[in-house]
């Protein structure tokens, strides 16, 4: 579940655009940048030395505490990588259906299956691959200006923003946040909430998430009549909380073929209490979790330990928490240090924000995080990039990294 | 490798057994357990149980030292108030105690800098400060890169970053020629020398010996290599290491996560003790090879770097970049993983004053747990609102948590509301409660006498709530 971000008071300015022409470019402009070898200037280092010959005034001589015979060769010990085994192993879930599969996406995603802690690739490789859903709003929401400026084309079509979202900003999967349902609000029909949907099935072909509005019988109605009209498009329908009624969605989603997140507010008892009410419909394969996640600053730590004690816990043999995770990340911009004008020192907010949306997503993935939800495009590939790597790096050549002693910036 | 005896829990029956058992009272505990229990969590030093660090004991004293170990060594960098104390970790992961000493963040600047560049760099380093729910985050120490390799030109950068600044020092060059010109520049610096290699090792040692300074040891993504490197500078005598497995971008992330990871596991974990020493992240990576790249995105990607490091275990970080921006991030975040995760965060009670509140304005209340205050206040805050907010003690819990644990009760919220001076401020008598705390309402009322408005469940739609629902 996300907040939606914080109303923008203040009068829009341009100050900090100057710096960059646009983030986005210069980042996918870094990527292509080959790195040169590097190479240590080793001849350097075996000139002859004895300290204290160069020395004016020389320091008090202190002796090492054992007065052994010091070492004049280097003593081999090889390092042992510290691996284990764990009795448990992290549900995998499906995500988006195909054409076979009764759906029309064009392909799935596994979620999931990891078997240990998150990117412990000296232990075990990954299962699958963290993956990244945007958030696309049916109607026009305050957004902070740092995301605005790369959205601002598409507000208010859902189904545009979706295809921006997949096409520009190579989201895997793409939330769609019902807001105008919220009976406070537009109060739409749940067949209102249904075009939306298929505006967007028909404008992009990845997986859905279907986020409600927070109101625990207007979701479920809106839910309902999502999951019933797109059987099979195996949807992650955002979210079943304690306070709904827990046995009629959970029934919707598993007979038309779908999966549930299931929310709880940081507190991994409560956690475990809802996913055990969902096992009477649901199967693991069908569940995926939301702890809560807190912006940087705001209770991030809170979120982080309980997503890696979850994990954790899962890998342990806690069935009840041994299913993927997902994160909110979109709630690093409720951080008022995401959004809001600051002294000079501390601008620009353009790059401020989404960095506060990347930490945020690094601290939890590497908690064990499987989907992110997130909404700035820079954050989303530097997650893209970053897991990536994580997942594929092999052996680097260190003597590329190994001089930054005499780099000149 | 050599182990010790792996880090077992310790419980309070395992100290005391080794306490000389007087009951005398005079380390201000009622007794030689009460002590105990007080080590076992950290809270106190065995060094303040006085008839301990008599002759007599003095075989226990060592054996408690021994059972206390951290499983990553304290190292101390500097001299001084500013001292920089690296590692110390008793843990691996947060959730098992707490992480003592938050990452160490350097920035950088090298014999080549002007001088005005030089003293620009310090400054910002030492003015940084940002004000987070009642910490003052701060920068903490200083590396001097030699990027020149003459002697001269570091020692007379050195000189002069010495004399600029009191904090603690990182002095960067594998020429130990060079090492050892900037080290006499500075000579009670104490700073942090880097770095011993599996070309230098035996030099550094000499210098770090010579003038007992801690030392790097540095195997850019060879672990035997670094392990081996750390036996041999142990046996030649010299105890205050730090470890560099290497920092690496791009495809090297997952090495440079995979062995900060092994390392901390192997010591934490395996007791292993060449891998039980304070870890150094170099972020600042990010600046080699640079060409053309705008000079925001290196910074960008020295902030994530730095961020995944911080989170996985270094204890020192080398940063270039200085920028407002990109360091606010990597401070808030440090602050966050090392608070203690069994303490609930809380903030101070009484009443806070939101915008320009005349006679007339609402008056809120919420709980004491950090988090809930800093969401109400933000939102507050957010919607240019004037109003009251009294925080009620709750002992760090949220409202629901709260209502339900009996730490927010209407007594403590009708003693909160006489406290806070709020009847001399205000002429109505309302107060808008939390929606969670709707359960005790009835109760409130009566014991405070004033007339309670059920606000919303999320402090979000306190704006909304006040035009709807509003009247003094």
């Amino acid at each position: 579940m996300n907040t939606v971000p914080q109303p923008e008071k203040k009068k829009e300015d341009t100050s900090g655009m100057k710096l960059s022409p646009d983030l986005l470019e210069l980042l996918a402009k870094f990527q292509e940048i080959e790195l040169q070898d590097f190479e240590m200037q080793l001849g350097d280092l075996e000139l002859s030395f004895t300290p204290g010959v160069a020395g004016q005034v020389m320091p008090q001589l202190k002796l090492p505490p054992a007065l052994k015979a010091k070492p004049t060769a280097l003593l081999q010990v090889p390092f042992a990588p510290p691996i284990e085994t764990y009795p448990g192993k992290i549900a995998e879930v499906r995500l988006g259906g195909t054409k076979s599969q009764g759906g029309t996406r064009g392909k799935s995603i596994m979620i999931g299956g990891e078997v240990s802690p998150a990117f412990y690739t000296f232990e075990r490789p990954i299962t699958h691959t963290p993956i990244v859903t945007l958030d696309v709003f049916d109607m026009e929401v305050p957004l902070s200006k740092a995301v605005k400026m790369h959205v601002k084309d598409v507000v208010g079509d859902p189904a545009a923003w979706a295809k921006l979202a997949v096409e520009k900003f190579g989201a895997d999967m793409v939330t769609v946040h019902l807001i105008s349902i919220d009976p406070l609000l537009k109060d739409a029909k749940p067949k209102d909430a249904v075009k939306t949907v298929e505006n967007i099935l028909q404008a992009v072909d990845v997986p859905l998430v279907i986020g409600g509005c927070g109101d625990a019988v207007k979701d479920a109605d809106v839910f309902q009549a999502i999951c019933e009209s797109f059987p099979n498009e195996r949807f992650l329908i955002s979210s079943i909380t304690r306070d709904m009624d827990v046995e009629r969605c959970a029934t919707f989603v598993k007979k038309n073929g779908h999966a549930a997140l299931s929310f709880t507010p940081m507190d991994l008892n409560l956690a475990r209490e809802l996913n055990r009410r969902l096992y009477d419909f649901l199967g693991k394969e069908d569940i995926v979790m939301d702890l809560t996640t807190a912006a940087l600053g705001y209770g991030l730590d809170y979120a982080f330990t309980n997503m890696e004690r979850a994990r954790l816990a899962g890998l342990m043999g806690d069935v009840e928490l041994a299913h993927p995770m997902s994160s909110g990340t979109t709630n690093a911009w409720a951080a008022r240090e995401a959004w809001l004008k600051m002294d000079a020192k501390w601008e620009p907010r353009e790059l401020r924000g989404p960095l506060w949306e990347v930490t945020t997503a690094l601290t939890l993935l590497l908690a064990g995080v499987d989907l992110f939800m997130m909404m700035h495009p820079a954050a989303v590939k530097t997650l893209k990039d970053v897991t990536k790597n994580l997942v594929n790096g092999g052996k680097v050549d260190a003597s590329k990294f190994a001089d930054w002693v005499s780099v000149k910036p | 490798m050599s182990k010790r005896a792996s880090m077992k829990e310790l419980s309070p029956i395992d100290i005391y057994k080794l306490l000389p058992k007087t009951n005398c009272k005079e380390c201000g505990q009622e007794n030689c357990m009460a002590f105990a229990t007080k080590i076992v969590n950290r809270e106190v030093n065995i060094d303040s149980c006085p008839p301990l660090l008599k002759k007599e004991h003095e075989k226990a004293y060592k054996q408690l030292k021994e059972l206390l170990k951290p499983a990553v060594k304290e190292v101390v960098v500097g001299a001084g108030d500013k001292a920089a104390k690296l590692g110390g970790k008793l843990v691996m992961y947060r959730h098992e105690f707490t992480y003592t000493n938050p990452t160490a963040i350097a920035v950088d600047v090298t014999d080549e800098m002007p001088e005005a560049e030089i003293e620009n760099r310090i400054k910002r380093t030492e003015n940084f400060s940002y004000e987070y729910i009642g910490y003052t985050l701060k920068l903490d120490m200083i590396a001097v890169r030699s990027t020149s390799n003459d002697p001269e030109k570091f020692s007379a950068a050195v000189k002069k970053v010495a004399a600029t600044t009191s904090l603690p020092l990182i002095l960067c060059a594998l020429n130990p020629n060079v090492l050892e010109a900037g080290v006499m520049a500075a000579p009670k610096a104490r700073p942090l020398l880097y770095a011993a290699t599996a070309e230098n090792w035996r030099d550094m040692a000499e210098l770090a010996l010579m003038y007992s300074c801690p030392l790097v040891v540095s195997s850019p993504n060879d672990l035997s290599m670094l392990v081996s490197l750390t036996k041999t500078l142990l046996n030649y005598g010299v105890q205050d290491l730090v470890l560099d497995p290497g920092t690496f971008l791009n495809e090297g992330l997952a090495d440079t996560i995979n062995n900060f990871t092994m390392l901390r596991r192997a010591a934490c974990k395996g007791g292993e003790e060449l891998a039980g020493f304070p870890l150094m992240g170099v972020p600042m990576v990010a600046w080699a090879n640079k060409g053309e790249t705008a000079d925001e995105i290196v910074k960008w990607r020295e902030a994530y770097l730095a961020a995944m490091l911080i989170v996985r275990y270094a204890d020192v970080l080398i940063m270039h970049g200085d920028d407002g921006w990109s360091l606010l991030p990597n401070a808030v975040l440090r602050q966050n993983i090392y608070t203690d995760p069994r303490k609930p965060v809380a903030v101070a009670p009484g009443l806070k004053v939101f915008g320009t509140p005349d006679e007339n304005s609402p008056v809120f209340f919420t709980s004491n747990f950090a988090l809930t205050y800093y969401t109400v206040a933000s939102d507050l805050e957010s919607s240019k609102l004037n109003a009251y907010l009294i925080v009620v003690e709750t002992e760090g819990s949220a409202i629901d948590s709260g209502v339900a644990g009996r730490k927010l009760t209407a007594e403590r919220v009708a003693d909160a509301i006489k406290a806070s001076g709020i009847e001399t401020k205000v002429k109505h008598r309302k107060i808008i409660i939390p929606g969670k705390a709707s359960r005790i309402s009835g109760e409130i009322e009566e014991l405070s006498g004033w007339k309670v408005q059920v606000g919303p469940r999320d402090s979000s739609e306190i704006p909304k709530y006040l035009i709807d629902k509003w009247q003094p």
